[in-house]
């Protein structure tokens, strides 16, 4: 298939996932809120992304006086490109990636850190104090965070043996058991909040922080170029959760291997639903899509010493010393994860 | 000392948090409380006040006798009136004015009125649509009162036995 077609394929259903994930957002959070949430455009107020999509296309992009003209609009294309970049070594199904390096781990941490600096520039181009201390906050909180989920990932890699995302999912087969869920707890714990805070989510949203700095690195934008961030932060809100489903849920793997008789596999349509498959993954993805928001619904905002200080003083020091039981469970073959 | 080992240990089991997420996903599951406005709404009291009307006697003859209690009560001086005797000899209202941008809906010219006259009905969604639509003269009130006196008729009995 064309390089082209497949990237096609990957960000049309990406970008559609994006604009209803803020739907499921706010119908999410209203449940939770029990009210009922967007229901006036189209049916149930399913044509409600595309409304908001249109409405923000029309807008002006409005630049203030004094900002950096040139960095100010680059900033949204800067933030965007590398969460689109980084699916593409992101495996749907066995092989099922666009890229399919081995180095793939590597490539998604390159790439997910780069993000900060949309919101940097972003917040310096603005010429505005809120803009301003928004992104200062961002950056300081992704290089804390990238910390800890880095060594999180170290985790994944010593239990894997490989920086493949494909040979990380295959490393987890066998059973649920089997997935790296298990042994890396902690690891998966520290990695998924990193992952919220990495992605400026509730509770670490401190770079909006609208009771404080109004909106954070995005005051001063408008329209399309304001849509263009928030496109960025839910593509990443996504990719975080696949990885999550990647590393640690066994990607497509389905968590019923293992445990039903190889004879129900073999039968015509539900051996098809049990088997593993690009439908598990969907579904492990948006379980943790579904965290995301459920967070949002639940937690007050954190106040910025602490996100510095749980990044820090706990987050790291609980990934090193899981790490150092990681690596003697190695060193002994623990089965089965370690064999 | 054991407290504080326990205290460790949820906190690392993130066991707040968990009892948060739980509230929340309790509610999720709830029975909604929204009320779909345009086509529902909240229950209103029978004591309700809203926009103002003037009542007639069932014989169709105005209620109104000009008397200036609602007009001196009036803590907003929302009400302006003037009257005069009429061929019958019966003293009426010439003009019976209320400036809806002054009036505060305090219902006190409803408790003045000894004849009942000057309501406040139940009706809480109008609007103007260019300047001086605020004052409702005579006419006016004397309108909405015909149109919705089955309704005011059935507030202020459903009302009667607590006034």
């Amino acid at each position: 298939m064309q390089i082209s077609a497949k990237i096609t394929l990957l960000l049309t259903p990406l970008l559609l996932a994006v604009a209803y994930t803020t739907f499921a957002e706010r119908k999410i959070i209203g449940y939770m809120q029990i009210r009922i949430g967007p229901n006036r455009v189209g049916p149930r107020g399913f044509l409600q992304p595309i409304a908001d999509a249109l409405k923000l296309l029309t807008k002006e992009v409005i630049v203030p006086t004094n900002a950096n003209r040139y960095l100010f609009l680059t900033a949204p294309v800067l933030a965007i490109a590398p969460s689109l970049a980084a699916w593409a070594v992101v495996p749907f199904d066995d092989g099922m990636a666009i890229a399919d390096i081995n180095a793939g781990l590597l490539y998604i941490l390159a790439l997910t850190s780069l993000g900060v600096y949309g919101i940097i520039v972003a917040g310096w181009a603005s010429n505005s104090r809120y803009a301003l201390l928004g992104s200062l906050r961002s950056a300081a909180q992704i290089i804390s965070y990238e910390i800890a989920m880095g060594f999180a990932l170290v985790g994944v890699i010593m239990a894997a043996g490989s920086l493949n995302l494909g040979e990380i999912v295959e490393a987890q087969r066998g059973s649920v058991y089997h997935w790296f869920l298990l042994p890396l707890l902690p690891l998966f714990l520290v990695y998924f909040i990193s992952g919220v805070a990495e992605t400026n989510r509730a509770p670490f949203d401190v770079a909006e922080g609208e009771s404080e700095i109004v909106a954070g690195f995005h005051v001063e934008y408008s329209g399309m170029a304001f849509a263009v961030f928030f496109l960025a932060e839910y593509a990443n809100m996504i990719l975080i959760s696949a990885l999550t489903a990647l590393l640690f849920l066994g990607g497509w793997l389905s968590p019923l291997e293992g445990l039903l008789p190889q004879a129900a596999f073999a039968l015509p349509v539900i051996g098809w639903v049990l088997d593993g498959g690009i439908h598990w993954f969907l579904a492990k993805t948006a379980f943790f899509l579904f965290l995301f928001l459920w967070f949002r619904a639940t937690f007050p905002r954190y106040r910025y010493d602490q996100i510095m200080r749980l990044g820090w003083k706990v987050l790291i020091p609980v990934t090193i010393v899981w790490l150092f039981l990681e690596g003697v469970a190695v060193a002994f073959g623990l089965g089965p994860w370690f064999a | 000392m054991a407290t504080a080992i326990l205290q460790f240990f949820k906190t690392f089991m993130l066991w707040e948090l968990l009892v948060g997420l739980k509230l929340t996903g309790r509610h999720l599951f709830r029975r909604k409380i929204t009320v779909q406005f345009p086509e529902e709404n909240t229950p209103i009291s029978p004591r309700f006040r809203g926009l103002h009307a003037l009542r007639r006697y069932p014989n169709g003859e105005e209620r109104c006798i000009a008397c200036k209690l609602c007009e001196a009560v009036c803590p907003a001086l929302a009400i302006t009136i003037e009257s005069a005797l009429r061929e019958d000899g019966t003293r009426r209202t010439t003009r019976y004015d209320i400036d809806l941008f002054k009036c505060i809906y305090c219902g006190f010219c409803e408790e003045a009125c000894p004849v009942d006259s000057i309501v406040e009905t139940h009706i809480q969604h109008y609007h103007f649509e260019s300047r001086g639509e605020q004052i409702m003269t005579k006419e006016k009130l004397l309108a909405i009162g015909d149109k919705y006196e089955a309704e005011i008729a059935a507030a202020r009995a459903a009302d009667a036995p607590y006034r």
